[in-house]
Parts: C-alpha cells; structure tokens; sequence
C-alpha cells in the first residue's frame, strides 16, 4: 500500500509532467522557427563562404575578423573596417537619439494621458494603441510622403515663403532618426503611461505642501516613480531601433545603411553568409547587454519601491 | 485655467502631448487623403478619385498577396493561438515548478531578437530544409509566423488565466466531471475572451510582418507587405496609398474589437 505521501507525490509528478506536455507543442514551433536557428547562425560565422552564398563547411575565424577588421588584399594586413565601424557607429547612435527623442515625447504625452479622468482615460489609450497596431511599413511610407521634396512639409515651407528650394530631408539620417521616432513612438508611450496610471498623487500634493516647485516635484517624485516604465519603454523602443530593416530601407534610401541592411547585403550580393552570420550575432549582443542591463535596473527599482 | 493651479498641472506638457497626437496621426491622415487622388503622380493633388482603388483591385499581384497574407495569418493565427493556449494553461495557476522559468523565457525568447536576426538565421536554416526535402511551399512561411505569434498570443490568455481562480474547476471534479468536461464547460467558456484577444492579436501580428517574411519567402511568394515594400523602393504611385488605407481600416477595425473584447471583460 502506498502512503498517502507517496500518492500526493505521485500525483504531483503527473501533474508536471502534465505540463510539459502541454507547453510541448508551443516551445518545440519556437524552438524549430525561431530559437534553434540562431544556433545555426552562430555555426555559420565560424564558416568560409561559398562562391555562390550559402557557405563551405571549413573552419575560419575570417567572418569575425572582418565585423571590425579590413584584411588587405595585398599584403594580407588588417586594419579598420571604417566601414562597418561607421555603420555600427550610426546605428547605435539613430537608436539612441530616437530613444532619448520618443522619450522626450513620450514622457509628457503619458502624463498628460494619466492625468485624465478615468472615462477619457481609455480613449486616449485607444488613440495611441491604434497607431501601435498599424503596419509599420505603412506608417514608414506615411513619414515618406510627408517628408519627400514633393511632401507637405516642404510644400508649406515653401509657400511661406521660409524656404526657396525643398529641403531634402528623405534618403538622409535625419530621415531615419523622424521615421523611427514616428513609428516607436507608442512604444515609449504605453510602458510610461501604465506606470504613470498607479502613481499616487498624493505624493505629489505632499511635495507641494512642502513647497517643492513644480519642477522639483516633477524631478524628486513623479520621475523616480515612473523610472521603471521609462526603462521599460527605452528599452522596448532601442531594441527594434538598433535592428531597424523596414525604416532605414524606406527612408535612408540605398547609401544610408544601418546594421539591418549590411546584414541583408551580405546574404545578398555581398555573398558572404559567414559574415553575415556574424554580424547578426554582433547585434544580438549589444541587445542582450542591453535587455540585461534592464533587467538588473529593474530589479533595483523593483526593491526600492516595494 | 482651473487646471494651472491643479497639483497635476506641469508646464507645456500638454502642448507637448497635443503635438504628440498630431504628429501621430497627421501623416496617416495625408496619406488617406492622397488614396483618393486623381493626379498620377503623388507630388499634385488633380482632384477627387477612386481610381487608385479599381487599379489595385484589378491587379492580380496585390489581390495574390492579400490572399496570401490571409491565409498565412489565419493558419498561423489559429495554430499559435491553440499553441499558446496549452502553454498558458501549464504555465498558470500553480506552484513554481522546475523548469517554469525556462518555459517563460523560451515562449518569450522571439520578443527578445531582433527581427533580422530571426529573418537571418531561418533564411539560413529553410534554405537548407528546401535542398533537403525539396519541398519550397507556404509552409515555412506559415511555421515562421506560428513561431513568432506564440507569444503575442500568449499574452492575454495568460493575463486572463491568472485572473481565473481554481474554485469552479475544483466544484466541477468535486461533481465528478472529468478533466476533459471539467476544461470545455467551465475553464474554456471562462478563457474564450482572452483566446479571442490572442488570436486577434497573432493575426495582426502576422498580417505586418514584413521583415522575417521578406527573409524566408521564396520567389512568389510575395505577402501583401513584401509587396509595397517591393513597390516603394521601385517609386510609388497613389495604388500603394489606397492599398494601405484599405490596410489601415482593416487593423483599425480589428483593434477596435480587440479593444472592446479586452475592456469589456476586464
């Protein structure tokens, strides 16, 4: 006879088992469409390149030198890729103007949406949801017509009279940098605002009785409150910024790249697949330092207010 | 001017929200307005048209990759949904477990990469399937978007879930039901709105995607996105603004709904 120990034991063992066969279907798609093939990837940046893409299956540390490195054809000496540095360099910098921009914003938008009453509250939470669930590459190619020489910008500008020539701002960095604000925008929005919706105003009447000014309030209380959405939102907005692909391709034309479109050369008509590979696994880098830099930020905040 | 003196007041922030919504929409609002344009060109306004919209509707490109796109998404959509459902069910509702973290992770893993990377590494890994097996169908497309609606999808069944005590289900087996009758006529009718959430949230997923799709399609396989980004970077014509005004009301329509399942039952 079994105890009754042995049985709940038992049944708790059913029970887990239970569950993993439950997730089964869900974390094997995952693991054969998404996370499996990144292991090929990181396979292929060891790999030498075939002649006609795809790769030869033969050692070579070349595709990992080439990320920063220029190997010369001649005397087989290395120096700085400029590049791909340049490259790096303007992505890393475009994502983080965008994300100090949606912030610049975002933040205010979030309070003033917060500071609603609770009825208008859902409309305007409607408002900026909609943009978010739009096509990206729709509302990528709605910045474009409003930005193009031909564009409403400029044709008010110039009936103004406050310009003589279009300005060009399409196929230029500044093209990226308004395209990815515009679209990442409800992404900085949204994480602000549902830390924005729990403040306590209470807190914010006490700063005032204290005769804390408006910007000491705003600087003292409300910003370390909401400093875990802030994080949240920087980090929801850099991340697809810094891997960019439909935005720089629409906008940057074909000379402004950002690491998306290097990538997509190599596999390309760049025809080197190693490198390629390793480039992807550069960018995925920079986002894990990145998402772990949020983690531990978020672990901090988390303890100090509770 | 009540509001100046509201301990809520902070200078220019609602000039600064009120640009922010003007910004947001302005571009989208100009871009309808030139859907209806009947200058060929998209640089002069020659007066109120609805050719652009008889154009894309006879072109069988754009009627191929709508279809396209549908199917796609509703294969994906449902397949995800189901997925993410069984998942959300294993992952609520009980003591930690070993290996509950890494289940959390890996159902969210897809949020986490760069949609390039992901583009890339299935690029790389399909293109090797279709040597293989010879087989260069939809499929791959399909299991692609599966993979990365799973945690959309997810999302607020497990929000719904969560908010969900055992009580009911524990009545049920107290009345003898079993475990299937107990999950189709308690747990399911009570989980239906946050699986309507999920599933419309993967189909709109899928339908934008543009950056993986455009990465593991063959040739012809052009989805409704692959396809204007084909056609913007080749110049536009107003046919591509009265497809995305078309676009834009179907997602607007679904948010809508999804906005409306998701308060109602809040």
């Amino acid at each position: 006879m079994a105890t009754a120990e042995e049985v709940a034991k038992a049944a708790e063992r059913r029970d887990i088992r239970d569950r993993w066969l439950l997730s089964a279907p869900a974390l094997l798609v995952i693991f054969l469409a998404a996370t499996g093939p990144l292991l090929i990837v990181l396979v292929y940046s060891f790999l030498t390149p075939g002649s006609y893409g795809d790769v030869k299956w033969q050692f070579s540390p070349e595709a990992w030198i080439a990320v920063f490195l220029e190997r010369d054809i001649f005397d087989d000496t290395l120096s700085v890729a400029a590049a791909h540095v340049t490259i790096f360099l303007r992505s890393i910098k475009l994502s983080v103007v965008t994300t100090i921009a949606t912030l610049v914003l975002g933040f205010p938008t979030a309070y003033f949406m917060a500071t609603r009453s609770e009825k208008t509250r859902d409309l305007w939470l409607f408002l900026i949801t909609i943009p978010f669930w739009t096509n990206l590459l729709i509302r990528t190619f709605a910045v474009l017509q409003i930005i193009r020489n031909e564009g409403i910008v400029n044709t008010i500008l110039l009936k103004l009279g406050i310009i003589s020539s279009p300005i060009q701002i399409l196929y230029t960095d500044t093209a990226i940098l308004i395209g990815m604000a515009y679209v990442y925008l409800p992404l900085m929005v949204l994480p602000i605002y549902a830390s924005m919706e729990k403040l306590d105003f209470r807190l914010v009447e006490a700063g005032y009785d204290l005769y804390a000014t408006r910007f000491k309030v705003l600087r003292k209380i409300i910003f370390p409150l909401v400093k875990p959405g802030v994080i949240a939102g920087s980090i929801l907005v850099f991340i697809p910024a810094l891997g960019a692909y439909v935005t720089p391709s629409v906008l940057g034309g074909g000379k402004n790249m950002m690491l998306s479109n290097l990538i997509e050369l190599q596999f390309g008509q760049g025809r080197n697949w190693p490198l390629g590979s390793a480039l992807s696994i550069a960018v995925m880098i920079i986002v894990m330092v990145a998402l772990l830099a949020y983690v531990r930020n978020a672990g901090k905040s988390g303890v100090r207010h509770g | 001017m009540a509001n100046r003196f509201s301990i809520k007041h902070q200078p220019g922030f609602t000039a600064i929200a009120a640009t922010c919504f003007i910004v947001l929409y302005l571009p989208i609002v100009v871009l309808v307005i030139y859907a209806f344009n009947a200058a060929t060109s998209t640089s002069e306004w020659g007066g109120f048209s609805l050719k652009w919209f008889q154009s894309a509707w006879q072109n069988t490109q754009v009627i191929d990759a709508t279809l396209r796109s549908f199917q796609i998404g509703a294969t994906a959509a449902v397949f995800s949904t189901i997925f993410a459902t069984m998942a959300a069910l294993a992952t609520t509702r009980t003591a930690p477990y070993p290996g509950l973290t890494f289940k959390y992770a890996a159902i969210n893993q897809p949020l986490m990469v760069p949609e390039i990377v992901t583009g890339v590494a299935l690029l790389i890994f399909f293109s090797r399937i279709k040597i293989f097996t010879g087989y260069s169908g939809l499929g791959y497309l399909i299991a692609a978007h599966t993979a990365f609606c799973i945690p959309f999808a997810y999302l607020p069944i497990r929000a719904r879930l969560e908010n969900m005590d055992l009580t009911l289900e524990r009545a049920a087996a107290d009345l003898y039901a079993t475990p299937w009758r107990t999950f189709r006529r308690i747990t399911l009718p009570l989980l239906w709105p946050g699986i309507l959430a999920g599933l419309m949230l993967a189909f709109v997923i899928s339908l934008d995607d543009v950056v993986i799709t455009e990465f593991v399609k063959s040739g012809g396989q052009d989805t409704l996105p692959t396809y204007m980004l084909g056609q913007i970077r080749r110049g536009i014509t107003p046919e591509i603004n009265a497809i995305s005004t078309v676009f834009l009301l179907l997602s607007v329509a679904i948010v809508t709904l999804f906005f409306f399942i998701s308060r109602k039952h809040a």
